[in-house]
Order: C-alpha cells, then structure tokens, then sequence
C-alpha cells in the first residue's frame, strides 16, 4: 500500500458532542486513531460509547464538531465502513436466516436494482466460516442462541470486506473460546492494515487483545496506545470513585466488585 | 358472473394488504396502517369536493397526501414531542378522521359520500360500475381495474427493491450505516399503505381494510419462518378469506367486508391452534413429550 496513504488517520473525531434532550451524552471529544490498529472503547455503563460509534455512523444528530474516516466525510466513504450494532437492536424473531442476515452485508455493495450474485453468496459463506457458524447458515434467526447471534452480526460485518469496523460489544454472551477466535481473526485483520474498533467491557483482557484504548466517560479520558494509556490512575478516573485503590487491575476483577462488568450469558 | 368480479375485487385488495402487511407487522407499524386507512378520510372528502368526482385518480392523490401527512404527524410527535409512539398514533389518526366526518356532514348536501359506505364499503355494488369501452364494449369493473394497478405497482416495488425493504426493516440502523435512506424506504411504504387503502376504502371499507392489512400476515407469520414465504401466505390467506367470506355472506344474508374479515378472524385462530412451528398444539404436545 501506498505509504501516504497509510498515513491518513483511520479515524478522526473533532469537537464531538451528542446529547439527548439538551443533556450532554458525549462532551467535546477530540481523538484519532491510526489504521492497523485493534482498538478497544472503554467505559461504563451509559459512558456514550454507543452513541459515539453511532455518531461516527452518521445514526445520531450532533449537536457539533465531526467526525472523518480516512480523511474524508463519512457519507463518502461508507463502503469502506462495517459497523456490528449491539446485539439488542434487532428483533431476532423477525423470519430471516442466517445467512439472509449475512448476505446483508453485501448490499451496500450492490447497487440499486441488483440482486446479490453467486460471488456474493461466496463471500458471505466464507464469512460465516471464518465465525464458525457455516453449519448455521440455513438456520431461522430466531433459534440462535446469543453468541451466535453475535456471530452472525459479525459474520455480516465480515461480508462487507470494509478497511474499518465498528464493533458494539461483539464478545457480549460469546463464549471463551469462541471470544479468542474472533481476537485471533481480528489481528489477522489488523495485520492487513484493517482497523478494528471494539467497544469492550472484561477489563482484564484488555491489555492483551487491544494495541490501542479509548477511555470514555462522556468525556474522552485518555486516547493512545495500550501500553501508555490502559494504567490504574487513567482508569480511575474513568470508572471514578467506583474503583477502589488498588495497583492490580487483575486482582480488582478476580474480587468481582467491579460495577461495571457485565454478566456474561452463555 | 358477479360473484366471480366481487371474489376477484376482494381478493386483489386482500393480496395488495396483505403483501404490505407483512413489511407492516414486522416493522412494528401494524397501529400505523390503521391510523392511516382511517385518516386518509378527511383527503378523500377534500379531493372529492375541489374535482367534484369521484374519479379514483384524485382520490388516491388526495388520500395519498393524507396517508403522508398522518406518517409524518405520528413521526413528529413520537420524536419531537417525545409522546409514546402509540399516543402519538392515537392522536394523529383520531383527529383526521373526525375532520374527515365533520367534512362530511359539513358537505352532507354536496358530497355524494356516506359515512357507512367509507367505513363499510360496498363490495357488493362493485361489479355496476363497469368500465366501458369506446364501442360500447363491456371490459371491466372499475374497482378491478385499479386494484390491478394498485397491485402490480406493489409487486414491481417488492420484486425490484426486496433488498433495501428487508435490511430497512429488519435493522434500520445497520441500513442507515450502509447507506441506505431509511426514510425514504419508510415513506414509500406508507405511501403505497395510503394509496391501498384508498384504491380499497371503496369495495371494502376503511374497517376491512385494516383487517386485511394485519390478520393475514399474522396469520403467515405463525406459519413459517421465511420471509419470502410469509409474503405468499399471507397473500393465500387473504385470496381464502376473501373467497369464504363472500359465500358466508351470502349464506348468511349480511355484509360482505364483515364476513371476509370473520374469515380472516378465523382462519388466524387456526393458524394460532394448528401451527406446526408456532402453534399451541405443537408447543402443548412438545412439553407433554418432553
Ligand atoms: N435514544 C436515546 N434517548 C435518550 N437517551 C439516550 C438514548 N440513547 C442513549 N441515551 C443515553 O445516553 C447515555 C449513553 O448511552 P450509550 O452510548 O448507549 O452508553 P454505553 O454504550 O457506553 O453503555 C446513557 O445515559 C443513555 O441513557
Ligand atoms: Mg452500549
């Protein structure tokens, strides 16, 4: 690839703020983030880290600042964008397959009055694959259980063969296992300079899956690589007083009075 | 050969509600198509009284705003106002309808319209108002002509954009994400429920009309798991019911929309007992296995 081109941000957001019935969700946030790079959004509970991925999709009304995706405005470049929304905005009774839903990723590269074609089909089975989930693809939606639910989305993620993805708490009811593969296909991903952009809630694993964090908490708190940025005081201030002393993060967790962990449904 | 052109009248609205009943339920919006075949009302009256006709043409403009307007009235307040999306229906459709039966008595004299025929229709009268040909040549009634239109416009729209309806309905802001005008797919849609409704309101009836619009796809929608499939049932259910209910009508000696609706009332009941996927006899039998 083009050196100048790798150049470009993946991802800059500048001056954001959202609200909601005048109150502020997200306040002035300010961050880039490079391409290649596996990085994870953390936060808690109702931090904005949804809102922010929806405002860089264009879902949201901003109340100022924008947001641009390789340098250019988002309604430009919106067949290099992939985005998993989280599990719970979909009806999952409605009478698709799952490979219905998979093939869903290929439309926006369709145009207006094509259907998807034999390559299509490819893609999207290849992609169902890649997730483990190709002995499911003529299943009904409605009899998935959550994790697959959640590989299914992002399968569908997967078909849109984008440079960048959105990812709304992919590993929500994802079992262990299935949790590391995913990490394992994303790094793959990462590695061919795609950027992946994953909101996350087990903050024990964060240093070891993501390159680069986003510490949110209607404020941006600290935007960099993990290494720098993922430490005890940035994270209490992000968590605030919820976060008792402690040196080790681990051993935070193992104590599970963490407030902002969420059961794990398997 | 009347029963032939009313089971046919009957059965080409019951598969035009049908089809787009389905997109309907699925998106939540069942209450919507029966705020807006009640409040596309006041825009048949007005079209009737500037073209003094009831030219089908003007109507399915004039209710076709309508149906527009009450779209975008329940969206403004739902959003805007922050009223629940059912008060906002409530409202919205409630107060167009008793504008369009205040124009109505307003206009009692000038208006050849009454309020039992908009809510009841008159199947039963469809087959007398033929269209005529130049040579004097009987083609058609009027009603199977436009609901032929009404119809086919539907299906070409299905058949030509089943992608962007499904991922529209399905997760509207997956849709937006990848580009699609959510909005626009959302106002075609009841764009084409008001012009149905209007086409319909005068062999069926606004009340039938909503029936038609929610029981059949309820109905597919316990009978399988397919989308496309659940178009075609729903289309099945609604030509049956269209057929059963014009001879129970004429057994019973009473009103044909209510009877076809009857119908569908029970062959939904079925579908809810019998289902092989859904029904309660299967989930019963399930547990009593299991
Ligand atoms: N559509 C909405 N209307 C009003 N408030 C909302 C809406 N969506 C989110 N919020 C509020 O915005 C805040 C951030 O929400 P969200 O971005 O979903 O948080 P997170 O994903 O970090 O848990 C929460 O306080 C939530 O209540
Ligand atoms: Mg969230």
């Amino acid at each position: 690839m083009n050196k100048n081109i790798s150049a470009v941000s993946a991802l800059e957001v500048h001056d954001l703020t959202v609200a909601f019935d005048r109150k502020p969700v997200l306040w002035n946030i300010d961050l880039e983030i490079p391409q290649g790079k596996l990085v994870g959004i953390i936060g808690p509970n109702g931090a904005g880290k949804s809102t922010l991925i929806k405002s860089v999709m264009g879902l949201l009304p901003l109340s100022s600042g924008y947001c641009k995706i390789f340098d250019e405005k988002i309604d430009d470049v919106r067949h290099r964008i992939s985005y998993v929304p989280q599990r719970e905005s979909v009806d999952w009774d409605f009478p698709v397959s799952v490979l219905d839903v998979v093939m869903m990723g290929r439309y926006g590269k369709l145009g207006l009055l094509k259907r998807p074609r034999k390559a299509d089909l490819d893609v999207a089975m290849d992609c169902l694959r890649k997730v483990g989930m190709e002995s499911f693809a003529n299943r009904q939606i409605a009899q998935l259980s959550g994790g697959q639910q959640q590989r299914t989305f992002l399968a569908r993620a997967l078909a849109q063969q984008a440079d960048i993805y959105f990812m709304d708490e992919p590993f929500a009811g994802v079992d262990a296992a299935t949790e590391k593969a995913i990490i394992n296909l994303l790094r793959t991903m990462t590695a061919a300079n795609k950027t992946v952009i994953v909101v996350h809630h087990d903050l024990q694993s964060v240093s070891s899956y993501f390159d680069w964090v986003i510490l949110l908490n209607t404020r941006l708190v600290a935007n960099g690589p993990t290494t720098s940025t993922f430490t005890q005081d940035k994270l209490q201030e992000t968590y605030g007083g919820k976060l008792t002393l402690l040196s080790d993060v681990g051993d935070l967790i193992r104590r599970e009075n963490f407030p902002n962990r969420e059961e794990k449904v398997l | 050969m009347n029963d032939f052109w009313i089971i046919l009248t009957g059965s080409l609205v019951a598969i035009s509600c049908a089809l787009l009943g389905c997109f309907l339920i699925l998106r939540r919006m069942a209450l919507v198509g029966d705020a807006i075949s009640h409040a596309v009302l006041p825009g048949i009256v007005l079209a009737f009284l500037f073209s003094g006709s009831r030219d089908s043409l003007t109507m399915v403009i004039g209710a076709g705003l309508l149906g527009l307007i009450t779209t975008f009235l329940i969206e403004f307040f739902h959003k805007k106002a922050k009223l629940q999306s059912d008060a906002a229906i409530g409202v919205t459709f409630t107060w167009l309808f008793a504008i369009g039966v205040v124009l109505i008595s307003l206009f009692a004299g000038k208006v050849d319209l009454d309020q039992d025929c908009v809510l009841y229709g008159e199947i039963a009268y469809t087959p007398l108002d033929m269209i005529i040909l130049e040579g004097g040549y009987l083609l058609a009634p009027k009603a199977i002509v436009v609901m032929s239109c009404v119809l086919i416009s539907i299906l070409l729209v299905i058949y030509f954009f089943y992608k962007e309806l499904l991922v529209t309905s399905f997760d509207p802001g997956y849709a937006t994400a990848l580009g699609f005008s959510t909005a626009f797919w959302h106002y075609l849609l009841m764009g084409m429920v008001s012009a149905t409704t209007v086409a319909s309101f005068e062999s069926v009836g606004a009340i039938l009309v909503v029936a038609l619009l929610i029981v059949p796809p309820a109905t597919a929608y316990l009978l399988t798991d397919n989308f496309k499939r659940m178009l075609l049932i729903s289309s099945g259910v609604g030509v049956v019911a269209s057929a059963s209910g014009y001879y129970l009508a004429v057994w019973m000696d009473g009103s044909i929309a209510a009877a076809i609706a009857t119908m569908c009332g029970l062959l939904f009941a079925l579908a809810f007992v019998f289902s092989p996927t859904h029904g309660i006899l299967k989930r019963k039998l399930v547990r009593a296995i299991n």
